[in-house]
């Protein structure tokens, strides 16, 4: 039987033979397998040697022109390190370093609050990513590296805000009968600290990134819970616009009024 | 390709508009007088139809700064100027990196460092992929001399020569903000088996001649932008 991979290869030969529109760009690997589609058109057919983020450079520009091109590696060759070359401004950048065990994501709202992060962490021997942004919260909070904070205690819903979604999730869960936690270390994850103030049966996190991001930590933390899980973040889409922070916050529903509609929605 | 005459003074004022700048500060980009002479002078492009199979094609690699670039397209009339008003606004088709789906004339969306030159080189390749139609139609990279910084780069400098790409041209702005001295780059992207070769970046006539010279292998342009004219 012919291995996945070597038949892959091959039907992108045939579709190589058959459509005039494929290109094939390659950096080395399985240079052989593809020999076919080198002897057929070496003008579409291009192995720029050890390079994947050429490989996928060259690719656009192929694509700019109208081709379908192909290209071909081992994974972590093209899905991390060329993974920019793949997307351009997307907030894909926790998820991506979620992939990597015994990493320590920190989440800051707040200069102060980066400050003590920083320095709770930085001699520790992990590798530990500062995630800052322009968006910060009115008050720094007495963060400790590792916890989740209690912000306000409810019995019908509890709601995780992470680092400067902090402000917007209080005013949006303002009247309402919620928990409010405040995380700024995502991994590792406080399941502790949720699972003892857990109050009703959703939790709903609020996050920078895209939404879904801290889904399989937050799964991880309630496995032993019947909670519904809910996320309210950056759309998975493609959004062309442009204007102030805040403008693209009402855009991708993360302002107050955004939140709190999500969050009412998600809790009925 | 077209010989307009090259009105350096009205580049300023729309790129002005774009960025409310002053005048003065408008008239010391890095990028502008390079892009006045390609869009004046060498590139075959028809602002009435901005996707024309035959035109030259423009990447503008460092896609950070791009007011003097869209002052030169709006001056060429792919979109009219009171789109350069609207800069970086909601609503606006104008950002702060070029979008190739919003706005007529941009190639290809940049504003990550790095990227533009391999795709460059894919663009180049697909020219010639196309057949003899393709073979005298160009394609112009504008990177900044810090911007080779980026590995991505160097990885493309060693492959274009390799691939005899003879429609490529690679367009250093070289403003010294590279803080790893290349200088001299064109002695450098010579050694990798580029025809380059160094100008002043204010001499509109010195990058004229440069930028529309012919070659059978990759071209290199430095153009050196030192002073604040």
């Amino acid at each position: 039987m012919i291995a996945m991979r070597a038949q892959a290869i091959d039907t992108v030969a045939e579709l190589f033979e058959d459509d005039p529109r494929v290109a094939v760009v390659l950096a080395e690997i399985s240079v052989d397998r593809f020999a076919p589609v080198f002897a057929r058109d070496p003008a579409r057919a291009v192995n720029v040697g050890i390079m994947e983020q050429t490989m996928v450079g060259v690719a656009a520009g192929y694509a700019l022109e109208g081709f379908h091109p192909v290209i071909h590696t081992i994974t972590p060759f093209v899905a991390e390190r060329a993974l920019e070359q793949l997307k351009l401004d997307f907030p894909g950048d926790v998820q991506a370093l979620l992939t990597i065990p015994a990493t320590e994501i920190l989440v800051p709202g707040a200069a102060a609050e980066a400050d003590r992060l920083v320095r709770a962490t930085y001699a520790n021997g992990h590798l530990t990513y500062l995630r800052t942004q322009l968006a910060v919260n009115r008050e720094p909070r007495d963060v400790e590296f590792g916890r989740l904070l209690v912000e306000r205690r409810g019995t019908q819903a509890t709601v995780i805000a992470v680092g400067p979604m902090l402000d917007r999730t209080l005013d949006a869960t303002a009247g309402m009968d919620v928990t409010v936690l405040y995380a700024t270390t995502l991994t590792p994850f406080d399941a502790e600290g949720l699972n003892r103030e857990l109050a009703g049966d959703d939790v709903i996190v609020v996050e920078p990134f895209y939404a879904g991001t801290l889904a399989g930590t937050l799964t991880e933390a309630l496995r032993d819970r019947p909670v519904r899980l809910h996320a309210v973040g950056v759309p998975r889409a493609v959004i062309r616009d442009y204007g102030t922070p805040a403008q693209l916050d009402v855009v991708l529903g993360l302002d107050a009024a955004g939140i709190r509609r999500q969050i009412v929605s998600a809790i009925g | 390709m077209s010989t307009l005459t090259l009105d350096r003074d009205e580049i300023v004022r729309l790129a002005a508009l774009a960025t409310g700048d002053e005048k003065h500060e408008a008239s010391s980009y890095s990028t502008l007088d390079a892009l006045l002479v390609l869009y004046g002078r060498v590139l075959r492009v028809d602002p009435a139809d901005p996707g024309w199979e035959q035109r030259d094609r423009f990447i503008l690699s460092k896609g950070h700064g791009p007011a003097a670039y869209y002052a030169v397209l709006s001056w060429r009339g792919f979109f009219p100027e009171h789109w350069l008003s609207t800069f970086t606004r909601q609503g606006s088709r104008l950002g702060s990196h070029p979008d190739r789906l919003l706005v007529p004339g941009v190639e290809a969306s940049t504003g990550s460092l790095g990227h533009g030159l391999p795709v460059a080189v894919g663009v180049a390749l697909a020219l010639r992929a196309k057949g003899a139609k393709g073979a005298d139609q160009r394609v112009v990279v504008l990177t900044g001399d810090a911007e080779l910084n980026e590995g991505s780069n160097w990885e493309a400098i060693m492959l274009a020569p390799q691939l005899q790409l003879g429609n490529l041209t690679l367009l250093v702005i070289d403003n010294g903000s590279s803080t790893i001295d290349l200088v001299p780059i064109h002695e450098r992207l010579a050694v990798f088996g580029w025809q380059a070769e160094q100008v002043d970046g204010r001499d509109h006539a010195a990058l004229e001649a440069a930028l529309s010279a012919r070659r059978d292998s990759p071209a290199a342009v430095v153009a050196t932008v030192r002073t604040t004219p």
